[in-house]
Formats: C-alpha cells, structure tokens, sequence
C-alpha cells in the first residue's frame, strides 16, 4: 500500500489554514466533478480529493494523520502502526461505512474501521428498512448496443458481518445487455442492491452503460458519425464504394459531384430502437500520392485541362 | 456466486419511475425531489402534473441520471439547488457544444 500525500494533492502547505482547505478544495471539487469534468483522469481525482478533503478538514483526522504522515512521502510503501490511532477520539459524521468502497485502501486502513456505528445502530429488533440502492458503471462496445451482449460485472460491496464489522463482500453477475442501449442509459436490477434489514426488501442496483471510444465511429444519442474517405474521381464522378458499420460493411453511393465534408446519411443504420438511430457519413476527399512519373504527368494533365480555380470566389 | 443471467429493466424514455424510486435510487428524501421539480430542474411527465399530488407524479428513465448528478453536485460541490439547476442546464448546452464541435473540426 502507498502511502497517500493529502497536502499534495490538494497542492497545500503542511500549514495551511482551515479556510485555506476549505477553499482549495471547492475550487479543485468544480474541476474534477465527475459531472462537470471533462478531464480524462477526472473520477480519479475527485476521489482523492475527497478523500484527501474528508481528512485535512477534520481537525482530529488531520491531526493524526499529520503525526503519522511527518514520516512518509507520496507513493512510499506504508503500513499503519498497529495502534496508530491510539490517543485520538473520532467523533462520528465523518466517514460513513457504507461508503468505504469508494475509498482508497489507505485510507481505508486509516479511518474505515471502528467508524461503522452507524450502520450497527440501524440493526435495532423489530426495525424493518428497504436496503439501499447500488449503482455502478458497464462498460460495453459500440457493436454489443447493436446486438446485445451478455456482460460479467464484478462489484465490491462493504457488508457487515454477524459481529457488525465492516467487510468487502465481491460478487459477479452475469447481465443481459439489451440490443438498442444508448450512452448513459441505465439498466434496473430489482433486488440486487443491499439486502434489507428485517422483513425489508433488498435495494435494486442500477447499472449506467457506458461505450468505449470506438476507432471509427463517434456516438451521438442513437446517431453515429463515420469519417470515409473517397477518391477525388469517386466523388467527381459518383461511385458506389464499401462503408463499415457496426452491422458489417454496405454499399454506399456517393452522388456525383459530392464535396468534402459532405455529409451523406444511411436511415436506421444507427443504434438499433425506436425511433432507430442513423449513420452519417462525413465524406473526406483524399489524394493519391504525386510519386510516380506516370502520377504527375497525370496531376499536370489535369492541370492543364480543367482550368480550374478554386480561389476565384476569392477574387485571386 | 450466481451463474444465471439476470435481465433488467432499461430506463429509457418509455420507462416511468415514481417519486419513491428516485429518491429511493438518490438516497434522498421525498422534500428534495419536490424542490428539484420546484426548481425545474426535473419535470414529472403527463397533462398539468404540478396541479397533481406529488405520489402521483411519474418520471420519465433518464430523468434518474439528472437527479443523481443533481444530488452529486449539490454534496461535492456545496451548491444550493438554484446553483445546481443552472449548472445542469449550461452543461447540457455545454455538451451539446461539444458534439458539433467534434463533429465539425474532423
């Protein structure tokens, strides 16, 4: 385990102030918001930051966390002295159980222990409660909203054990992905949340879709872009050429005449539903290489019979 | 521990969600879901569904993933509804941006 600098990350000084944290942090928290952010690694940061923030805040965490950390640097190896936390008393409302997934296993061994009371305090006899609701991300192809998958998720979940302690309980579930599912939809698995306490029926967990970036199409709503490139003949003449789709390749005409960037549209051939997507072909005129003699004496041929201008409207 | 294929149900458009299944799925009380419609910042489906009692309200699938933003960004970022209302529209501009941006710079 690496041990975390929570002053570096939040790029502070050791000494900062209170109201130094609390500032930094709400600047750091609008960039990296996973909902707001469009930075790549921007999930990640923001887990730190609040884990970071969740501690530097707390005057008792970061008085602990200070003394133990005077020792260590960022990414060194760490483990935490087995009565590290001996002389500080932690008052509840900081960090909640339910949530020690979400935290990194350092911090976990620093503060996910022994701050479980909230969770033990519900198990009172008679009480009856829904269990809570879990979400989680699924990554899938482009292809697979085209033609349903079945996809293998495994999730890690904090579960209380008999005794009340606080332990990560993994599972694998095997889930239909149906055909026609779009970027951010989600899917609702009744009773696959937390179990409830009592006669409480268990939480649902709901799984966001979520594609990975395709090298050839870009996805909008049910709608996908393809960039194909064509001849200069194809697209001055007209031709009939191959194009990729999900579904495997078509034939395409391009109309005679078409310029660059022109912009040439397959009904229904976007994700699969109701309505069904469409597939828009940008189209992109590209030259053959002057490298040959018999090349350029054709470029120069056209040169001197087309006599064209592209610049005359220009006026050069 | 289970090899059995589960199939759920897909949130689209079509789907209708209760008041109770949001904040359910938000972790939020009942009040907050009501201030969000307040604010605009989700719209119950149906003729004139603000004169109904709130039980009666129906959302549409996606609207799920707008009140959990909502929720998000009102913890993390310390924002009051009206903050957060404006922010969820200007990003979705914001996106919407985006898209033909990249569409048109390839």
């Amino acid at each position: 385990m690496d041990f975390k600098d929570y002053y570096k990350i939040m790029g502070l000084e050791r000494d900062a102030s209170k109201d130094e944290i609390k500032r930094t942090y709400r600047k750091l928290a609008r960039k990296y918001h996973p909902d707001v952010s469009k930075e790549a690694d921007a999930e990640e940061r923001f887990k730190e930051l609040g884990e970071a923030y969740a501690v530097l805040k707390d005057p008792e965490k970061r008085a602990a966390y200070d003394e133990l950390g005077a020792n260590y640097k960022a990414g060194q190896d760490f483990q935490p002295p087995p009565d590290w936390d001996a002389g500080y008393e932690f008052s509840g409302g900081g960090f909640n159980a339910g949530d020690s997934s979400a935290h990194s296993a350092f911090f976990d061994s620093l503060f996910g222990h022994g701050f479980g009371s909230e969770q033990t305090g519900r198990r009172q006899a008679g009480f009856n409660a829904r269990g809570e609701d879990h979400h989680a991300k699924v990554l899938i192809d482009l292809e697979d909203a085209y033609r349903g998958t079945t996809r293998s998720i495994t999730l890690r979940a904090p579960e209380l054990d008999n005794t009340g302690r606080v332990t990560t309980k993994q599972r694998t579930l095997d889930v239909k992905i149906p055909k026609g599912v779009k970027q951010g939809q989600r899917i609702r698995l009744s009773g696959q949340g937390s179990p409830g306490v009592g006669e409480g029926k268990s939480g649902d967990l709901y799984l966001e879709i979520e594609f990975k970036p395709h090298k050839m199409f870009k996805v909008e709503g049910r709608d996908l872009y393809l960039d194909l490139p064509v001849t200069p003949w194809e697209a001055a003449l007209g031709a009939t050429v191959k194009a990729p789709t999900p579904d495997g390749p078509v034939d395409l005409k391009i109309p005679q005449g078409t310029a660059t960037g022109g912009k040439l549209r397959l009904r229904k051939r976007g994700i699969p539903g109701t309505p069904p997507g469409d597939l828009y072909v940008i189209v992109k005129i590209t030259l053959p290489a002057a490298d040959t003699d018999a090349a350029k004496a054709l470029y120069r041929k056209m040169e001197e019979e087309l006599a064209y201008n592209p610049r005359s409207k220009l006026g050069v | 521990m289970t090899s059995k294929t589960l199939t759920g149900i897909l949130l689209d458009e079509q789907v209708e969600l209760s008041l109770h299944e949001i904040c359910h799925a938000c972790s939020t009380s009942t009040e907050w879901v009501i201030e969000l419609v307040d604010e605009g910042v989700l719209e119950p489906i149906g003729q004139q569904p603000i004169a109904q009692q709130p039980t009666h309200w129906r959302f549409s699938g996606p609207s799920l993933s707008r009140a959990r933003a909502a929720a998000r960004m009102q913890q993390d970022l310390e924002i009051n509804l009206a903050g957060v209302a404006l922010a969820l529209d200007l990003m979705e501009e914001l996106e919407a941006m985006r898209e033909r941006l990249r569409r048109l710079s390839e």
